[in-house]
């Protein structure tokens, strides 16, 4: 009987003690498969899969980038000068342009002469580049492939061009997206710190007991609102106020996105730089008042000294907030991936991104993978900022002798 | 001769000083008030601004009816029993788990190192964005363990976003009871587990409640994580087993905002549907606030 409730204990022992590694393996679970997917597409060719690119015999280009052949077939490049090759002319031709160049009856029934079509013009245009499926590759031409180069890690983080669904070749430039973030980040955390640190001053150090208790559950309400509502309430009344209020053509903007996350972020910044407040040592304050300080003259030279690096961690953990938060800024900053000039443009974030198009990638796809490598990115820059958080805490702790 | 006056002289700077003393502290106080309000004000707009114009569309129908033409009319049945359906599943998981792991963190392991990394990595987890997850979602569950955009999916997925939740509430409810209690339970002759679990565990239980109310308020509100995993735009039949698609609350608000068949028409469902989440976390509140007052009377009883 007593051996039987030993091996109780022991045997439940166990199990707590694997739930407490429980949140360690969360954390490496996703890190693994994150890298697993994301990495992936550092290996891929930009272009779209089983499709070549094939120039004509003359053409000397072997090796073209992902930029040139988008702005190839957009009538941004129209000489082949530009991408080093000779003066001729650029033919953009993608498979289904086919039709402009062979009849039906040229074509054969079901298309059976395509191959042989697209040889035929890949060898009669020396200015022609074509994108074809592999399965329509001609039995023999003329012509030669062209390489592209692979989506490398400097092109996915200095890239300034996000275009994930350009044919015949994508273009994954995660930069636009990363400055979006940072721009509205940026923005959100200038308006929330000085909200939420003058509420939490407000609530630690000179509301009545009574008034605390009232303003207390109103910052919980405020976290526990759902950032879809979030998202609609922006859309519906501070899209239209923007717009107004600057006279623009469309009110989605950096700076809707913004207002709303730093709302968002006000109840994790009270609420940490409250604690932060409260901890001050009561002899502190004392011995301030006792000098004939007032108590704001406490409240600046004792009270906030006392709780910065904890005031820090509070302003750090908003922005981690911040950055990764998801439906309320893809709702409102209209999302367009151009590098932003100013907060009154429409922009797009890395998470936005994620959540806006991972529905349309194809799955396994160099696109999904993409996404993923955008998701490795975000989880890398909010794991660093809550690692400084932590770090500013345990510091914080050293430091009073706790 | 001089010295009285000299006397006045100081007296008055001193007044002087402490009058700008107080008049400064009287800016400042006024400053940090006229903020707070700002902050107070902010929440009371949102949750106003919503209740004015979502109440209107709140009615039995509304509630119990699913969407009809184009998601422009009807109800939102469908989007509550999904989101009920997610809540419910990813409790199973997470609370169970959540609440042993913070037994272990507050009654088992001593402070030292191991404690430090795992509050750090529970931390960490608390601050991955909820997309991330969705991402996670969808590599492991959807594809990897191949359940499909399903309940089952987007439960595990909501599961383990939610877990430090649990377990940091679990622990704080916990490390509040009195340590005297457990040396008496020791002095008796009682083991740990004997302990935790008749001694220390009834006593934290509304504050441990109190975590699984807030987790069950966290993971009805969430969008991005079952965006992929469970998920579904619309559908006009209730899930049927655990390996269904269901549509969700959140996600239909979404849907409805911004790529609803119609916008403009679909508006009252939305802010019918925005309403409805909005009670239910003021109800989550409600309940916690609750659970929490017949701690605190508790505890002032002792």
């Amino acid at each position: 009987m007593k051996l039987l409730r030993k091996l109780a204990e022991k045997l439940m022992e166990s199990l707590l003690t694997l739930s407490g590694a429980v949140t360690t393996a969360a954390v490496v679970l996703i890190f693994a498969y994150l890298f697993r997917e994301g990495l992936g597409v550092f290996s891929e060719s930009p272009v779209e899969s089983r499709v070549v690119l094939a120039v004509h015999g003359s053409n000397p280009v072997k090796q073209l980038n992902a930029d040139v052949i988008r702005k190839m077939y957009d009538g941004q490049i129209t000489n082949w000068k530009e991408a080093g090759g000779s003066d001729v002319e650029v033919v953009p031709f993608y498979q289904s342009d086919i039709t402009k160049y062979f009849s039906d009856s040229a074509l054969g029934p079901e298309f059976a002469n395509l191959p042989q079509c697209i040889g035929q013009l890949i060898d009669s245009m020396p200015g022609i580049i074509a994108a074809f499926d592999t399965s329509y590759t001609p039995a023999k031409f003329a012509g030669h492939y062209v390489q592209t180069d692979q989506v490398s890690l400097i092109s996915f983080l200095s890239g300034r061009n996000w275009y994930p669904t350009a044919k015949p070749a994508a273009q994954y430039g995660a930069l636009p997206l990363l400055l979006g973030s940072l721009w509205v980040c940026i923005a959100a955390i200038l308006i929330a710190l000085p909200l939420g640190l003058a509420a939490a001053i407000y609530i630690s150090e000179i509301a009545q007991p009574r008034v605390r208790r009232i303003l207390k559950p109103m910052v919980e309400l405020l976290a526990g609102i759902p950032s879809v509502v979030y998202g609609f309430f922006g859309l519906m009344v501070v899209v239209p106020a923007i717009q107004r209020i600057f006279n623009l053509e469309v009110g989605e903007t950096g700076l809707a996105g913004s207002v709303l996350l730093a709302i968002m972020a006000l109840p994790a910044i009270i609420s940490v730089s409250e604690d932060a407040l409260r901890s001050t040592p009561r002899e502190m304050k004392e011995a301030s008042l006792a000098l004939g300080a007032t108590q704001w003259q406490t409240i600046w030279r004792v009270v906030l000294p006392w709780s910065s690096s904890g005031i820090a961690a509070a302003a750090v953990l908003g922005i981690g907030r911040a950055v990764g938060e998801t439906m309320a800024v893809l709702m409102v900053t209209g999302n367009a991936a151009v590098i932003p000039h100013s907060l009154l443009e429409p922009v797009r974030t890395l998470p936005a991104t994620i959540a806006g198009e991972l529905g349309e990638a194809a799955q396994g796809g160099t696109h999904s993978k993409a996404l993923f490598a955008l998701g490795c990115l975000l989880f890398l820059i909010t794991l660093t900022f809550n690692l400084l958080v932590e770090y500013l805490v345990i510091r914080r702790r050293r430091a009073a002798g706790l | 001769m001089n010295a009285p006056a000299k006397q006045v002289q100081l007296s008055e700077l001193f007044k002087a000083a402490s009058a700008r003393k107080r008049r400064q502290q009287r800016i400042a106080f006024a400053l940090l008030r006229g903020l707070t309000v700002i902050v107070a004000l902010l929440l009371l707009i949102i949750v106003g601004y919503i209740t004015v114009k979502g109440l209107p569309s709140l009615s039995w129908e509304f509630l119990t009816g699913s969407p009809k033409n184009g998601m422009t009319e009807g109800g939102i049945f469908p989007a509550i029993v999904g989101t009920l359906c997610l809540a419910a599943g990813s409790m199973i998981f997470a609370f169970p788990v959540g609440v042993m792991a913070g037994i272990y963190l507050s009654e088992y392991v001593s402070n030292g190192p191991i404690k430090q990394f795992i509050r750090i990595m529970t931390n960490n987890l608390a601050g991955v964005p909820s997309v991330v997850f969705g991402l996670f979602g969808m590599s492991l569950f959807v594809n990897g363990l191949d359940f499909g955009s399903s309940i089952l999916a987007g439960s595990l997925t909501l599961a383990i976003m939610v877990l430090p939740v649990i377990i940091r509430t679990t622990e704080e409810a916990l490390k509040a009871v009195d340590p005297s209690h457990r040396m008496a339970s020791y002095a008796l002759g009682a083991s740990r587990w004997q302990t935790t679990r008749r001694v220390v565990l009834p006593q934290a239980m509304p504050g441990i409640l109190t975590g699984f109310v807030l987790a069950v308020g966290r993971v009805s509100g969430e969008t991005a994580p079952i965006l992929f995993t469970a998920a579904a735009y619309f559908l006009t039949r209730l899930p049927e087993s655990i390996f269904d698609q269901v549509m969700a609350l959140p996600y239909h608000l979404y849907v409805l905002a911004t790529s609803g068949t119609d916008i403009e028409k679909s508006q009252p469902a939305a802010f019918g549907t925005a309403m409805v989440l909005i009670l239910l976390v003021l109800m989550m509140n409600l309940l916690t606030s609750l659970l929490r007052n017949r701690l605190n009377r508790k505890a002032g009883i002792k």
